[in-house]
């Protein structure tokens, strides 16, 4: 067993593009979810319209790749507004099976042989990259022993890691603002926002918007990261990894989304590497029967579970949060 | 607050409902709130049927009525949170019958609710500035620009603070609003409301669950707010509160206006006595459909056996 | 406390009990023929996140063509027989050629290709065995190479698709289909609303329970050898049992803390994505078959035509359905039910014990989600995914009717039982036939929020 190895590979998880594209999600669901109470259970949708949105504009289109970046900040906001529309006068739990199902059609439909010459069917498109590739300015990998990042990461994680400043910054201004007071209000009652005047509809349909653009941001960087859109990346459980993420780091807050990604990717690539490790070579540590190396692979999905499940039951305010400020409670 | 006096100014408005009839659906000589034929089924059950109702400008109305009478669903519909099966109304002479409920706000028709729906997680300023109208800091595109908004939140929070002292809430202003008690929220839920800055405010059962010691100030403070000019219609099961404060009293039972009139001719009349005691369930229902069809089938489960 | 480990406990064993069947049979992967047969390739296959083990597959650049007669299918060739010995070339958008090669016993073949190119792929019909034809030509479509990776191509041989159906008849064939199919959703559906009904709990968790029903029935018919229908009765039985400590090990407890309806959603998400990779970790990511009832002939009912399996499903779903809206109506327990679900606070009041009532609906509600895996394992195949992907259908049905009334699931089910299958007729491509089913749900909650037999007043 190489505790090196495994600290080395939770480390570059962490700090990677992996967590970044995470961050960005999450940061998206802690508007929706953390400030505003709307339960998007379908960020993984519009992570793939905003990927979609460039690789189709830039390859099947053949237009130039700026106008693909348009288009995939223009994809989320039209599916925030077509998923608002029926549902953000309704109960909460319609929002949430609208955007589950939607997210998981838009993925068969991106992901179908009857529209491969649109969207590449299962191999998915690729050949848009260049541009974000050329403007590079490494020249050589990062290795610092326990942190290892190739020249293209390094690139991504700079972009990156800016992305996700950038956005918390925005949405500290937009939290602290009075319309944040707003959003913080309907999440307790929106009954009570109403009988004040506000245009409670309006206001949900913003929060949906902007975090749904988080979500697309997501999309986007995961698709310039790894120079590929794939439906399969696009599937249901990114959002709840996104959710976890988001409950560890604690909701409602500005670095919460944030904090969850890095803590969630350690622990995740970490535990990856141990039973990768313990399941690894002709002669495993851990008998074949109990577990293969196939195996090992999902054993941080069943920890995923687990993990969110017991969040939720006994820190539903994150693993540093103050419970009296818990976002979320009873209705 | 025992020395209240009514000012001159108030005096001809009550002056004017000497005239009026004490009578179901009386024609007022200056109202505000219009309805006519308004009804709202729950299953089989007629919530609310009232066939004409007028509420006069610038006096204290007070709804009362039985448990199940109506008067939340009344209270929801005339402010735009239920729809109605059929009828129509009108605030200030303009249709208000199918106006969302936020822009019924707006035109300065509030209402506090029975349960009181402070906002717990947010301070008491916090919930109190949000009551203000026309912030530009509440639009998005200028929200996150500090600069564009600072001067008009200092207004509001100096207006906050002039209400929370009014409220006897100042001491207050920095902790949250679920530390409050109940007869605090009430008084928070008012003081909110007048942030709004409302022509016809609309309290639904502001002395429920609050203590004999609130109780007097509350009097108090529901009276000023027809002394500074605004029209107040409230529901109330609390006789001593119609009888001290209200100008006007409406009684409703089973969903219709069975009786109105002056509090002294209202508390006189048999009807209104005989609905009284005709109530014969104690909890409080708000949805009266799911009760009702929960307790038929409780009958059958009990017949059954 | 007691109660609750115990449940827990239960909940596990029934759990674990596939993986200890597991266990007793040799660990090599032959035991079951249905995973190591053909290297087709289905493209409409949903991906899964993790890649897992798929067969040996091609790697490299190249045209892969898998050919299998899909006529003469079998236990041990579920997808239908490799044809070997066949040779096939590759052409590229020029007309010149590629390479050719002859297909193996997996009937697979495989021409590398050095470039992003179109290609056409000729199939040599002199090299089929004797009595094998083309359905199509012998020409495949031009395939676009997107990515330096195996792409592949289809030939279909001794597939239906000759015969030319009248419209009418495809309609009426689609619609049989379609109840059947919506029978199923309903099952599920009606689990799902006993569920919300009596606790309020939208469960993201539900179609792990159909699934649940799918691959114990998968286990003690493979692993166990008990004929298929004593295996998914048992399957039920043991669903039901997992829904009373499901219950009494997570929910009830969650309850008495006063947990929030929305905080037990994500708990529901959690539990869900916990199952599912129990599942994926115990059964592997593949489909499997059962080992009876998998290719029946079909009666020929004049316009229709139905399988005995067919016909079963659409009798034990229907009787079922009817059972428990029987005993909705008419039993005490139903009534009760019904009661907490109008009005939990008022019913508790009135001496009833909500807590048993919630309990049978879980117990309930389970087992006929269970039930749907099982009719879903015999209609088709089992594979950790089949439950996730009913669940969006599930929702959708009950949305549709309203949520947590009965007679709306059912109405809904049946809606999006009909839409599904019939939807290809009119254009909606086969393989995404759910969009179809979703497209109206959006266009419903757009006209009626409520649902088609929902109440307005629940409505927040």
């Amino acid at each position: 067993m190489d505790l090196m190895d495994v600290l080395r590979a939770a480390l570059t998880q962490a700090l990677g593009p992996n967590a970044i594209v995470f961050a960005l999600a999450a940061i998206g669901l802690n508007i929706h979810f953390g400030y505003t109470g709307l339960l998007n259970f379908g960020q993984a949708g519009f992570m793939s319209v905003a990927a979609y949105g460039l690789a189709v504009t830039t390859v099947m289109a053949d237009l130039p790749f700026w106008l693909g970046i348009v288009m995939s900040f223009l994809a989320p906001i039209l599916l925030a507004i077509v998923l608002g529309v029926p549902t953000l006068r309704l109960r909460a739990d319609y929002l949430a099976i609208v955007t589950i199902a939607t997210a998981e059609i838009l993925r068969l439909i991106f992901g179908s042989v009857e529209f491969k010459e649109q969207f590449g069917g299962s191999n998915g498109i690729t050949g848009y990259a260049k541009t974000y590739k050329d403007m590079n300015p490494y020249s050589g990998e990062l290795d610092l022993g326990i942190l290892r990042f190739s020249k293209d990461d390094l690139w991504s994680v700079t972009v990156g890691w800016t992305l996700v400043a950038l956005g918390c910054l925005l949405v500290w201004l937009l939290m602290r603002s009075p319309w944040g007071r707003v959003l913080r209000s309907i999440r307790e009652d929106e009954d009570a926002v109403r009988s004040l005047g506000k245009n409670v509809f309006a206001y949900k349909m913003q929060a949906l918007v902007l975090g749904g653009m988080f979500g697309g941001l997501a999309g986007l960087f995961l698709a310039l990261k790894q120079a590929s859109v794939v439906p399969s990346d696009y599937s249901t459980n990114i959002t709840f990894f996104a959710y976890t993420a988001l409950l560890i780091g604690g909701a409602a807050r500005v670095l919460g989304p944030v904090v969850g990604s890095i803590i969630f990717w350690f622990l995740i690539a970490g535990l990856g590497s141990i039973f990768n490790q313990l399941t690894d070579g002709a002669d495993p540590i851990l008998p074949t029967w109990l577990m293969t190396d196939t195996q090992a692979s999902l054993v941080r999905f069943i920890v995923t579970g687990l993990g969110l499940m017991l969040l939720m039951i006994y820190r539903p305010q994150g693993i540093f949060g103050d419970r009296r400020e818990i976002a979320i409670d009873g209705r | 607050m025992d020395g209240e006096q009514m000012t001159d100014a108030t005096l001809p408005k009550l002056g004017a409902l000497v005239d009026v009839p004490n009578e179901p659906g009386a024609k007022k000589p200056d109202p505000i709130v219009v309805g006519d034929d308004i009804s709202r089924q729950f299953g089989g059950l007629r919530a609310v049927d009232v066939g004409h109702i007028e509420i006069q400008r610038g006096v204290i109305t007070a709804l009362i009525g039985p448990n199940g009478a109506g008067k939340t669903t009344l209270f929801n519909l005339l402010t735009g949170f239920d729809q109605p099966d059929s009828g129509s109304w009108t605030f200030n002479g303009q249709p208000i019958h199918k106006v969302p409920a936020f822009k019924v706000a707006r035109r300065g028709m509030v209402r506090t609710f029975q349960l009181t729906k402070v906002l717990s997680k947010l301070s008491v300023m916090e919930n109190m500035r949000l009551g203000a109208t026309g912030q530009m800091g509440e639009r998005w595109w200028m929200a996150p620009f500090r600069f564009l908004w600072e001067g008009q939140e200092r207004e509001i929070t100096e207006r906050a603070d002039e209400l929370l002292v009014r409220f006897k809430l100042d001491a207050k202003k920095e902790d949250f609003a679920g530390s409050l008690s109940g007869g605090q929220r009430k008084l928070l839920e008012m003081a909110r409301a007048l942030m709004v800055d409302p022509e016809l405010i609309m309290l639904d059962e502001p002395m429920a669950g609050v203590n004999p010691a609130l109780k007097q100030s509350l009097l108090g403070h529901v009276k000023s707010l027809r002394d500074e000019g605004r029209t107040v219609l409230f529901v109330e099961h609390d006789m001593d509160m119609v009888r001290d404060i209200s100008d006007w009293v409406i009684v409703m039972a089973q969903g219709r206006i069975v009786a109105e009139g002056t509090p002294a001719a209202v508390m006189a009349d048999q009807r209104v006595i005989d609905a009284y005691l005709g109530a014969h369930h104690d909890t409080d229902l708000s949805d009266l459909d799911e009760a009702a069809i929960a307790e038929q089938v409780m009958t059958e489960i009990q017949e059954g056996e | 406390m007691g109660l609750r480990w115990l449940a827990l406990l239960i909940a596990g064993f029934i759990l674990a009990i596939p993986t200890a069947a597991f266990a007793d049979d040799d660990p090599t992967p032959s035991e079951s023929p249905s995973e190591s047969s053909s290297a087709t390739v289905d493209s409409t296959a949903t991906p899964t996140d993790v890649t897992t083990e798929e067969p040996v597959k091609p790697s490299g650049p190249g045209i892969a063509v898998t050919l299998v007669n899909s006529s003469d299918k079998s236990k041990e060739f579920p997808k239908g027989r490799p044809l070997e010995g066949v040779t096939l070339t590759v052409i590229d958008s020029s007309g010149a050629e590629v390479g050719s090669a002859v297909t193996d016993a997996t009937g697979l073949a495989f021409i590398p290709v050095e470039a992003l190119d179109t290609y056409t792929v000729e199939l040599d019909e002199d090299t089929l065995p004797d009595g094998i034809n083309l359905n199509g030509s012998n020409q495949s479509d031009p395939v676009k190479m997107r990515l330096m990776a195996p792409t592949y191509v289809d030939f279909p041989i001794g597939a239906t698709k000759g015969e030319k159906a009248s419209f009418g008849d495809k309609l009426a064939q689609s619609l049989a289909s379609g109840i059947k199919f919506g029978l199923i959703v309903a099952l599920a559906a009606l689990g799902l609303s006993l569920i919300f009904g009596t606790t309020g709990l939208t469960n993201f968790a539900h179609g792990e329970l159909i699934t649940l029903g799918g691959v114990l029935t998968y286990t003690f018919n493979r692993s166990v050898g008990l004929p298929v229908i004593l295996a998914g009765l048992v399957a039920v039985l043991l669903s039901a049992g997992f829904g009373w400590a499901q219950d009494k090990g997570l929910w009830a407890p969650l309850r008495r803390r006063g947990t929030g309806l929305i905080a037990m959603m994500i708990v529901s998400i959690g539990f869900g994505l916990f199952l599912r990779s129990i599942f994926q970790y115990i059964y592997s990511s593949s489909t499997k078959t059962l080992s009876q009832y998998t290719t029946q002939g079909a009666h020929d009912f004049g316009i229709i035509k139905l399988a005995d399996k067919e016909i079963a499903i659409i009798l034990i779903a229907t009787v079922a359905i009817a059972g428990v809206c029987v005993a909705m109506m008419k039993t005490r327990m139903g009534k009760a039910m019904r009661a907490v679900s109008d009005n939990p606070a008022l019913a508790a009041s009135s001496g009833m014990r909500v807590d048993s009532v919630i309990s049978t609906a879980w117990v309930l509600g389970t087992a006929m989600s269970g039930l749907a895996g099982v009719l879903l394992a015999v209609n088709s195949q089992v594979n950790f995914l089949m439950g996730f992907k009913l669940l969006l259908l599930v929702f959708a049905a009950v949305t549709l009717g309203g949520l947590g009334t009965i007679w709306g699931a059912l109405i809904g089910s049946m809606i999006i039982g009909i839409i599904v299958e019939v939807g290809p007729l009119f254009g909606v491509p086969s393989s995404i036939k759910e969009v179809g089913a979703l497209v109206v749900l959006v266009l419903i909650l757009l006209v009626r929020p409520q649902g088609i037999l929902g109440r307005r007043e629940r409505i927040g």
